[in-house]
């Protein structure tokens, strides 16, 4: 591999690289994907609910032979404290088309399939490779360099690299993230059979849920747990700041495995056995943690540029849109045979103009909010537990008393000005 | 009543993966000092994969980055920056099967 010569190096086969490389390939560019995992997929982790607008717009009528395990016909949000739990759900039929919104994935089953495609149109996928650092003339980007030494050249270098993106660092685009920009996520795939899966989950078929549950059960933290349903398995697992982990010194391992034995939880996955553990850092700083996005003969895209809508559970689906993007960028530089930092801005102008900036922008307040107020984490959803507990039990007790009994623990626990400002404050982050 | 889910380790939960073991390190502790002096070892509670373990008798937090699942919290985790995390080279640590 001594300093072979690319139109364009995309680093990591995840959604961002192989959006990216497929794009790129398909425009009859001559692309190298380099993947550090034995295969692809192989390092990474996801809930995983896949969204099927932005991989239609790169794998036109995908739901023909990816591996898919469920569409999603309902969602549904469980705010939970120690022992009770509301739940608001969304079931329709509207659900039912085809694609689906979203589906549930097995992840590692999905890239393995995504990069392929990219095999199929041309691309040079190589794993097992870790990139180490980034070559630089005159201040440009013009290749990577392995740990194993090689040097491989390209007009332009698209890092995917995820999370932990090595070379945005040393590209000097980025510093290293602070432990409140980012969540650590921790997960089990558990085994269930299929008809345990639809009659616990009222589903028929091929349907599938997701939960995602807030409250008390991340024992204060910020973040969420969530429970998605998949063919023949269920996926279990929460995602809390990593600052919290820092302060709190709570295990990941131990509040996963309290989770799942949270009385709401325990009877959907009773009797599983779990085939795998897994951890992945989510990149939740949103648009006032993100690096530049590009520089002289390089662009970053996916979770490297810190996109992620963590109020959505949305980030495969800003991967891909970035990585097609960023490949449209360089297909057009190619034109223009510019790379430079000036040519490449338009990267920005088309991010703007797409989805990814303007929710990233309009999310931008949200975490900050809520990690100076994290009280609303816990008070909240017991506030609410307790009022729907007064509100239905039947205790030969009036109900005018009930009613008063919630004003009163409303008042006493939060009082109803800083509700108002909490509720404000939330309102104006979401925008 | 459902029945209990039985409790798992964390060396359960490890056992359960593939992983290639190079013979070279990619997790660097910087300074043996600042750990003796870091009151929380938040390394030692916050990694899943529980690679950074305080050792009383040595005084210092041995690190078993064969068990790493590679996350990368633990770079952040470290409030003093005195972990450095690398991948480890291509093709060595953890392959997940599901992801
Ligand atoms: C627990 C959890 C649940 C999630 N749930 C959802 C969900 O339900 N829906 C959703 O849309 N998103 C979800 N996300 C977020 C989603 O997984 C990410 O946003 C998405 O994977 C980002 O894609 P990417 O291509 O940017 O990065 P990644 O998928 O992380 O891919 C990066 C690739 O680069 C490779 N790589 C890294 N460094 C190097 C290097 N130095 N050299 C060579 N290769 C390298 C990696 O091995 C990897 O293959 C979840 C994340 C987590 C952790
Ligand atoms: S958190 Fe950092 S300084 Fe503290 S014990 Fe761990 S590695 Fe050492």
């Amino acid at each position: 591999m001594a300093d072979e010569k690319f139109d364009s190096i995309v680093v990591g086969a995840g959604p961002a690289g192989v959006s990216a490389a497929l794009t790129m390939a398909q425009a009859g560019l001559n692309v190298a994907l380099l993947e550090r995992g034995e295969y692809a997929g192989a390092k990474n982790v996801q809930g995983a609910v896949l969204y099927s607008k932005m991989l239609e717009d790169v794998v036109p009528e995908f739901w023909k032979d990816a591996p898919l395990e469920r569409a999603i016909v309902e969602e549904r949000l469980w705010v939970l404290t120690e022992d009770s739990g509301i739940q608001v759900g969304y079931k329709s039929a509207k659900y039912n088309s085809v694609p689906a919104n979203c589906y549930t994935i097995i992840r590692v089953e999905f890239d393995k399939w995504f990069a392929k495609k990219a095999e199929a149109a041309g691309v040079t996928l190589i794993t097992g490779v870790t990139v180490d650092d980034v070559l630089k003339k005159d201040g440009d980007i013009i290749g990577v360099k392995t740990t194993e030494g090689d040097r491989l050249l390209a007009d332009v270098v698209i890092a995917c690299d995820g999370a932990n993106s090595i070379i945005s660092q040393k590209a000097g685009l980025h510093r290293e993230w602070k432990p409140e920009e980012v969540a650590l996520g921790v997960k089990e795939v558990l085994f269930l059979p299929r008809e345990k899966i639809e009659d616990r989950f009222n589903l028929e078929g091929d349907q599938g849920s997701t939960t995602e549950m807030l409250g008390d059960i991340t024992q204060g933290m910020l973040g969420y747990a969530f429970l998605y349903t998949n063919k023949e398995s269920l996926a279990l697992g929460v995602g809390c700041a990593v600052d919290d982990f820092q302060r709190t010194r709570i295990k990941p391992y131990e509040l996963l495995e309290e989770i799942k034995r949270h009385p709401m939880i325990r009877r959907l996955i009773a009797g599983s056995k779990t085939l795998e553990y897994s951890a992945h850092l989510i990149p939740e700083g949103g648009y006032n943690s993100m690096p530049p996005l590009y520089t002289g003969g390089m662009l970053l895209a996916g979770d490297a540029a810190q996109m992620i809508n963590p109020t959505h559970r949305e980030g495969s689906n800003l991967a891909m849109a970035s990585g097609k993007l960023a490949a449209e960028t360089v297909i057009e530089a190619k034109k223009r045979n510019n790379y430079s930092a000036r040519s490449l801005g338009l990267y920005r102008k088309k991010l703007e103009e797409s989805f990814v900036l303007k929710d990233m922008d309009d999310h931008k307040d949200i975490e900050e909010k809520v990690r100076q107020n994290r009280d609303i984490m816990t008070i909240y959803p017991k506030l609410a537990c307790e009022s729907a507990h007064e509100y239905f039990i039947v205790d030969g007790l009036p109900k005018r008393d009930h009613q008063r009994r919630i004003i009163r623990r409303i008042r006493r626990q939060r009082g109803i000005f800083q509700m108002i400002k909490d509720f404000m404050s939330l309102r104006h982050a979401i925008g | 009543m459902a029945e209990e889910p039985k409790p798992m380790s964390l060396e359960d939960k490890l056992g359960l993966l593939t992983y290639k073991n190079d013979h070279q390190t990619h997790i660097k502790l910087l300074d043996a000092n600042v750990c003796l002096k870091c009151p929380d070892k938040p390394c030692a509670t916050g990694c899943p994969a529980g690679v950074y373990v305080w050792d009383e008798p040595q005084k210092k937090i041995v690190v078993s980055y064969e068990n790493c699942i590679e996350c990368g919290a633990a770079r952040m985790l470290c409030p003093y920056n005195n972990i450095e995390w690398q991948p480890p080279r291509g093709g060595f640590g953890v392959s997940y099967k599901y992801g």
